[in-house]
């Protein structure tokens, strides 16, 4: 297997982005990464998108793009994995460079969410839950990770308090980041005082609706030493990808997220790492309660001990080990094909040292993580500073 | 995709009606609904058993931003459930003010409206667990 880096970045306008379609974010986000990466040619291109089709009416995305681009010709494809979808474009791009089907891959992801009513956007989610077994009787997602919340609080005494900062501590990171779609602060009080979602989380617990895309291009190691401009070159060093039953209620534990650890372990065997040597993470804090299970399926801390890590300070920048120093999911945004893909982009950006103020210090190795549903599908990749 | 075509409708009576579950012949596991492969041992044949209605609730909610589908009931309470038998089904806990649901309560499932397609168009029923 060959090495793949990661040798271009790109993000389109993030946020409410009425004068944009979906094609032009997405060739806003390629342009900027194969710009970055000082290239005007691709062997393939992958593309993650949960459902344009309910979004916007349209699929084949492929094609569609490449054209776009002024690229028609150049094998183009659609990667769907829910929320899950840009990470599991990642993790294509990586085997089609690694298994050198390719060279140069531009790695995509995109979602455009606001041409739909709140209604529509909903049960378009809603679509990567168990259609007849859960959404037909009234679950939303909101409402499904309420209920791990609920089952996480009654087993670990994991406190209201302690959701809240999740959300407290992604904003303070947000803030500092010129990308991210809401980059005011909040408190605690903000955050549990805000209008009901489904208890006990509120809508500042939970992750906006955003238009968005986010693009890499991966080459070879080789290839990629080529074109580094002298900067550090970022080398996907780890990628690990698992499921779990996708109904919630199929789970022997409510309170875990077995594929994210699945997907985890797989990606630390890869890359000769474990837990401790991470320096950085990127990971799919949709719900507050999200980012609490996903430190504890990751190995960050122990079963239990999610609750009071963003509490804490452990896992805020300047902490022992900074979680979602974009602002994650929840003040970044959450165009959610393109989700994997921006962590991919946020943590390359660290791993240059040219983050700014929200900038970890001597970052050399980072991860990310991407989940689809109720964590039914995970993708985890370890990206580290080659020698 | 409306969930409410009557071939989609239809096709989940013997599950939404009737409680029909399978339980595997080679390891015993009860799948609900009704599997082709048993997802604790993947065996291929199944018997098919109906499930006790009783059960308790696991973990729930108050959903208060509700889908178009289900939006005239909110607040309503959605739980999962864990019946007699071990089987895990979603459902919303109705006859109850949903402030008073907690995890442990004791329910029984009961034949109810779902969802309706307009004043014409299809009424889905399946279940609703009720304080036993």
């Amino acid at each position: 297997m060959r090495d793949v880096a990661i040798v271009g970045i790109g993000l389109s306008r993030w946020g409410e982005v009425w004068d944009a379609s979906l094609r032009t974010l997405w060739t806003e986000a390629a342009l900027a990464a194969l710009d970055d990466a000082g290239l005007d040619r691709v062997d393939s291109i992958t593309v993650g998108s949960m459902t344009p089709g309910l979004f916007v009416g349209q699929e084949h995305l492929g094609p569609l793009l490449a054209d776009e681009l002024g690229m028609a010709g150049v094998p183009a494809t659609r990667v769907e994995s829910a929320c899950a979808s840009g990470g599991v474009a990642l993790k294509t791009g990586f085997a089609e460079v690694a298994a050198g089907l390719a060279d140069i891959v531009l790695v995509t992801g995109v979602e455009k969410m606001t041409d739909v009513s709140g209604d529509e956007c909903t049960a378009a989610l809603a679509a990567a839950a168990d259609a007849e077994l859960e959404v037909f009787y009234g679950a939303t997602f909101p409402g499904l990770y309420a209920m791990m919340a609920r089952a996480h609080m009654a087993r670990w005494g994991t406190t209201r308090e302690q959701l809240a900062m999740v959300a407290v501590k992604n904003h303070r990171h947000g803030a500092l980041n010129p990308h991210a779609q809401y980059r005011q602060e909040i408190t605690v009080k903000d955050v549990i005082e805000s209008a009901m979602v489904a208890e006990p989380l509120t809508i500042l617990d939970c992750s906006p609706i955003t238009d968005g895309a986010a693009a890499v291009v991966l080459a070879e190691l080789g290839v990629a030493r080529t074109i580094a401009k002298g900067r550090p070159i970022v080398r996907i060093a780890g990628v690990g990808q698992a499921t779990d039953r996708i109904a919630l209620q199929s789970r022997a534990d409510l309170t875990t997220l077995p594929a994210t650890t699945l997907a985890a372990q797989r990606a630390f065997k890869m890359a000769g790492k474990t837990p401790n040597d991470i320096h950085l993470a990127e990971v799919h804090d949709c719900f507050t309660i999200a980012e609490i299970l996903v430190v504890e399926a990751l190995g960050f801390c122990k079963p239990g001990q999610g609750g009071c890590q963003a509490s804490s300070g452990r896992t805020a920048l300047g902490g022992e080990i900074p979680v979602n120093p974009s602002g994650g999911l929840k003040s970044k945004g959450h165009p959610v094909g393109a989700t994997g893909v921006a962590q991919a982009v946020e943590i390359t950006t660290q791993l240059r040292g040219v983050a700014g103020k929200r900038q970890v210090a001597g970052a050399r190795v980072g991860l990310t993580q991407n989940m689809g549903g109720t964590g039914a599908s995970t993708v985890v990749h370890i990206l580290e500073v080659a020698s | 995709m409306s969930p409410l075509n009557p071939a989609r409708v239809a096709r989940e009576f013997p599950t939404r009606y009737r409680l029909e579950a399978a339980r595997c012949d080679g390891c015993g596991a009860v799948s609900f609904p009704p599997r082709v492969v048993c997802p604790a041992c993947r065996g291929r044949k199944f018997a098919t058993v109906s499930l006790e209605p009783e059960g308790k609730v696991l973990t729930w909610t108050v959903i208060h931003v509700g889908p178009s589908s289900h939006k005239h009931e909110v607040p309503y309470a959605l739980a999962v459930v864990e019946l007699a038998g071990g089987v895990r089904i979603t459902c919303q806990i109705a006859d109850v003010d949903p402030a008073r649901v907690e995890a442990g309560m004791p329910v029984r499932l009961e034949f109810r409206r779902i969802q309706e397609d307009g004043e014409a168009g299809v009424i889905a029923y399946g279940h609703k667990a009720v304080p036993a």
